[in-house]
C-alpha cells in the first residue's frame, strides 16, 4: 500500500518536471538487490536496516543531484527490469548491465562503471585456458540471465563450452573449488570479492578479460525525461571526481574507469555494448525449451519412481513395523513434510558437498524423490488402512501369510485407493521440479525465465511454458482417471 | 468318537472390560449342524472368532480335530497353518476381496495357499460356485453381486480349501424368507457330504429361530457368557426351560 503511494508521489514529481527546487522530502525510490552484496549493495553490518555499497552511494549522488532523498527498495536482481517497468521504483541500480536488449526495452542511463568478464580457474589450472575457445567440453559456471551467461551460450555453440547457470554469484566459486565446474565467468568485481573472502588462494583469476561491459541505471521506458536528468547528474559526478571518490572508497577504482569517464565526457554516444542482441523470435528458443521440457519430464518421472519406492517402504514400516521403526518412519515423514523442499535441496547439494559431491541432476532427483516419498507414504498408509479389516481376517482364515495378504489382498486394493491422490502428487511434482533450478539444473521454468529475460516479456514465454506443462500434466490426469474407472471397487 | 470341535469353558473378555464369555462349552461333530443362538450382543460372533483364532481368549480350551488353541495372544500365522486347514469362516458381511471376481475369490487360496495349478484351481472354484448355484456369476465383482449371491460366493470361498469345520456368522441376516429356506437346504447338504459321522461340521451363529429349527441338528442357547440350554431344536425351541430361550422366542414371535 505505502509502496504504491510512494510510487504515485514519484510519478507525479517526475511528470511535473524535475529541477533543483523540489520539496525537501521528495524521494527517489531506487531498486537493488542487497543479496548481491558488497561492493554493490549490502546490508550494513552496523545497522542491517540500512544498505551500503558503491551503488548505494551512486544512488545517493543521483538523488542529491535531482534534489531528492534516496530510498532503497529490495528487489530480486533478475527482476529489476520487470519491476522498474511496472513502476515499483524509479531507477534500478545494482550492477545492472548495459545490453542492447535493455537499451531497446527500457530507458537506460549512460554507463557509470566499466567491468571486465573474467575467467576464474582452480590454481592447478592456471594459464591452461586463457580463452573460452580452450574450454571445449568443460563446464563453465556463471550467474543466470547475465551478459556472461549469454557469452557462454554463444560459446557453447561455437566452442562446445558447457554453460552452468546459477541463481547466485557465490556458489559458482564454491562449486569451482569443489570440482563441479572447471571455470567461472563473471564480473571482475564479483570474482575479486569471492577471492578476497576465500583469503586469496582458493582460485586464480585469469588476467586477460573475456569481455568488457558497463553498469547502467535502468528506468521505465516512459521515464526518459527522468533518465536525461540522471545522465546530467552522472556526467557531472564523473567530471567533479565524485564517482572516483566513491569507487576508491569501495576499492573498485582502476584506470579503466578514468578512461570510461573521458569517453563519456567526449560525448561518445555508443560505448561498446557486448552480449547478444536478444533473439526476439519464438522459434530460436524452441529447441532449448524442448530440451528443458525433456529434462523436466525425465526428472519428474525418476523422482516420482523414487518417491513411490521409498513411500511404499515408509508406509509399510508405519503400518507393519515395530514401535521403534514406526517412530523412525513417522519422524521421516514429519521432517520431510515439515521443512521446505528448497531448503532440503540446498542442504543436499551444497550442505553435503563436503561429504558427498552429488552431481546436480542426481541431487535433484534425490531431493524431489525423498521429499515426495513422505507424501506418498502418507497416501499409502491411509490407503492400506482403508482396506476393510474383515477382508484381511477372511484372508487369514484362508491360510494366507501376512506377506501374501499384503501382496494379494491389501496391496492391490490400497493401490486403487491411492491412485487419485498419487496422480495429484505427480502433477504437483511436475511443477515443483522447477525448484531444482537452484541446483543449476536448467529445466523448463528456468529456461523460460532465461528466455523471458532475453525477450523482456513474460507473455509469450509464459504462455509457451504453461502449454508445455499442461501438455505433460493433462495426459497424466487422464491416464489416472482411466485407471480409476477401470479399477473401481464399489 | 471325539467331536470335530470341542470348546471347553471358554472365557473371554475385552481389554479389562466385563467378561463376554464366562464358561462357554459347545461341541460339533462331523455331519452335524449346530446353531449357536442368542440375542445380539450375547457373544456368538466373539465365540466364532475365538475358534477361528482371530481373537485371543483368557481361559478354557478350543480343540479342532486335534489342534488345540490355548488361552493368551493369538499365535503367529505360521503356527496356525494346521488350524487354517481345518476351519473355514463365512463372515456376516461376506468380506469378499473387493478387487477380485467371484471366481478369483474362490480360487485365490487354492493357488496361493494350497499351491494348486491355476487351471486346476479355477476348475475346482467353478465346480464350487456351480454347486452353490452361483456359477453364472463367476466373472462378477463383489460389488455387482446381490446379498444372496455374495453369501454363496463367500461360502464357496470358505469351502475351497475343504475344511472339515465351517463357521458361519448370522447367515440369514441379509436374506428373505424364501432364500433362508434354500440356504438351510444347502447347509444340510454341506454337512452331510459323505453321510453322518464323516461329513463336515457346521457351527452357525444365529438368532433366527425358524432357520435354526429348519436346519440345525442341535441348538445351543448362549446367554450371560455360557450355554444355558442345549439339545435338539424340538426339545429346546418347542419346550424351552430357560428364560433366555423364552426371551429369544418371544422376540421373534412379535
Amino acid at each position: 500500500m505505502s509502496r504504491s503511494i510512494l510510487t504515485a508521489v514519484l510519478l507525479v514529481a517526475g511528470a511535473a518536471g524535475l529541477g533543483a527546487a523540489q520539496q525537501p522530502q521528495a524521494l527517489l525510490l531506487w531498486g537493488g538487490d542487497a543479496e548481491g552484496g558488497a561492493p554493490f549493495v549490502e546490508a550494513d553490518p552496523a545497522d542491517p536496516s540500512q544498505v551500503r555499497g558503491f551503488d548505494v552511494l551512486v544512488a545517493e549522488t543521483i538523488a542529491h543531484g535531482i534534489g531528492r532523498r534516496a530510498r532503497f527498495m529490495q528487489v530480486q536482481w533478475s527482476s529489476i527490469d520487470q519491476s522498474v517497468e511496472r513502476g515499483d521504483f524509479a531507477i534500478g541500480l545494482s550492477g545492472v548491465e548495459d545490453t542492447p536488449a535493455r537499451r531497446v526495452r527500457h530507458a537506460v542511463t549512460i554507463p557509470y562503471f566499466e567491468f571486465r568478464e573474467v575467467l576464474a580457474v582452480r590454481p592447478e589450472d592456471r594459464g591452461r585456458w586463457s580463452a573460452l575457445a580452450d574450454l571445449r567440453g568443460r563446464r563453465v559456471a556463471t550467474l543466470g540471465a547475465t551478459m556472461a551467461y549469454d557469452i557462454l551460450v554463444t560459446a557453447s555453440d561455437s566452442h562446445g563450452v558447457i554453460p552452468v547457470s546459477y541463481d547466485d554469484d557465490v556458489h559458482p566459486f564454491s562449486d569451482l573449488m569443489a570440482g563441479r565446474v572447471d571455470a567461472v565467468l563473471l564480473d571482475h568485481i564479483i570474482a575479486e570479492r569471492s577471492l578476497h573472502r576465500l583469503r586469496g588462494t582458493a582460485f586464480i583469476v585469469e588476467p586477460r578479460p573475456v569481455a568488457v561491459g558497463h553498469y547502467v541505471g535502468v528506468l521505465a521506458r516512459a521515464d526518459s525525461v527522468l533518465r536525461d536528468s540522471v545522465d546530467v547528474v552522472l556526467r557531472a559526478a564523473m567530471v567533479d571526481g565524485t564517482l572516483e571518490r566513491i569507487y576508491r572508497r569501495w576499492n573498485v577504482w582502476d584506470e579503466s574507469q578514468g578512461a570510461l569517464f573521458r569517453r563519456v565526457a567526449a560525448g561518445e554516444r555508443d560505448i561498446a555494448v557486448d552480449g547478444m542482441i536478444g533473439a526476439g523470435s519464438v522459434w530460436a528458443y524452441l529447441p532449448s525449451l524442448g530440451r528443458a521440457a525433456v529434462i523436466t519430464a525425465v526428472l519428474s518421472a525418476l523422482s516420482m519412481t523414487l518417491a513411490i519406492l521409498v513411500g511404499v517402504l515408509v508406509a509399510s514400516g508405519r503400518v507393519y513395523g515395530a514401535a521403534p521403526l514406526r517412530a523412525l518412519m513417522t519422524g521421516y515423514v514429519e521432517v520431510m513434510r515439515g521443512t521446505p523442499l528448497l531448503l532440503q535441496l540446498f542442504v543436499l547439494y551444497y550442505g553435503l558437498a563436503g561429504v558427498v559431491r552429488l552431481p546436480a541432476f542426481l541431487a535433484a532427483v534425490l531431493g524431489l524423490g525423498l521429499n515426495y516419498a513422505a507424501y506418498e507414504a502418507e497416501i499409502y498408509r491411509g490407503a492400506l488402512e482403508a482396506v476393510s479389516r474383515t477382508q484381511l481376517e477372511a484372508a487369514r482364515t484362508l491360510g494366507f501369510s501376512e506377506r501374501q495378504i499384503l501382496r494379494l489382498v491389501r496391496g492391490p486394493q490400497a493401490l486403487r485407493y491411492a491412485l487419485a491422490p498419487m496422480t495429484n502428487d505427480f502433477v504437483a511434482l511436475l511443477k515443483d521440479s522447477s525448484l531444482v533450478s537452484v541446483l543449476t539444473v536448467v529445466e523448463l521454468t528456468k529456461q523460460t525465465a532465461i528466455y523471458a529475460t532475453n525477450v523482456g516479456s513474460w507473455i509469450v514465454p509464459g504462455l509457451l511454458c504453461a502449454v508445455v506443462y499442461l501438455a505433460m500434466s493433462l495426459p497424466l490426469s487422464r491416464l489416472g482417471r482411466r485407471l480409476e474407472r477401470r479399477w473401481r471397487l464399489a | 468318537m471325539t467331536a470335530l470341535l470341542q470348546v471347553h469353558e471358554l472365557c473371554l473378555r475385552y481389554h479389562g472390560g466385563p467378561d463376554v464369555l464366562l464358561a462357554l462349552s459347545v461341541e460339533v461333530r462331523r455331519g452335524e449342524v449346530v446353531a449357536l443362538m442368542g440375542r445380539s450382543g450375547a457373544g456368538k460372533t466373539t465365540a466364532l472368532r475365538a475358534v477361528a483364532a482371530l481373537q485371543q481368549f483368557d481361559g478354557g480350551r478350543i480343540v479342532v480335530d486335534g489342534f488345540a488353541l490355548e488361552p493368551g495372544p493369538v499365535p503367529p500365522e505360521s503356527r496356525l497353518k494346521p488350524l487354517r486347514r481345518r476351519v473355514g469362516l463365512v463372515f456376516q458381511s461376506h468380506a469378499l476381496f473387493a478387487h477380485l471376481t467371484a471366481l478369483e475369490n474362490v480360487a485365490l487360496a487354492l493357488t496361493h495357499v494350497l499351491e494348486r495349478r491355476r487351471e486346476e484351481a479355477e476348475g475346482s472354484a467353478r465346480q464350487l460356485l456351480d454347486a452353490l448355484e452361483v456359477g453364472a456369476r463367476a466373472a462378477a465383482l463383489p460389488s455387482q453381486l446381490s446379498g444372496g449371491e455374495a453369501q454363496r460366493v463367500a461360502i464357496a470361498r470358505a469351502l475351497a480349501p475343504d475344511p472339515p469345520l465351517l463357521l458361519m456368522d448370522e447367515p440369514t441376516a441379509a436374506l428373505d424368507p424364501a432364500r433362508r429356506g434354500a440356504l438351510g437346504r444347502t447347509l444340510r447338504r454341506l454337512a452331510a457330504v459323505d453321510g453322518p459321522g464323516v461329513g463336515r461340521g457346521l457351527l452357525i451363529a444365529t438368532h433366527d429361530v425358524a432357520f435354526a429349527r429348519a436346519c440345525a441338528d442341535r441348538v445351543a442357547i448362549l446367554a450371560q457368557g455360557m450355554v444355558v440350554e442345549a439339545g435338539s431344536p424340538g426339545d429346546v425351541l418347542d419346550r424351552p426351560s430357560h428364560w433366555a430361550t423364552r426371551a429369544l422366542l418371544a422376540e421373534q414371535a412379535s
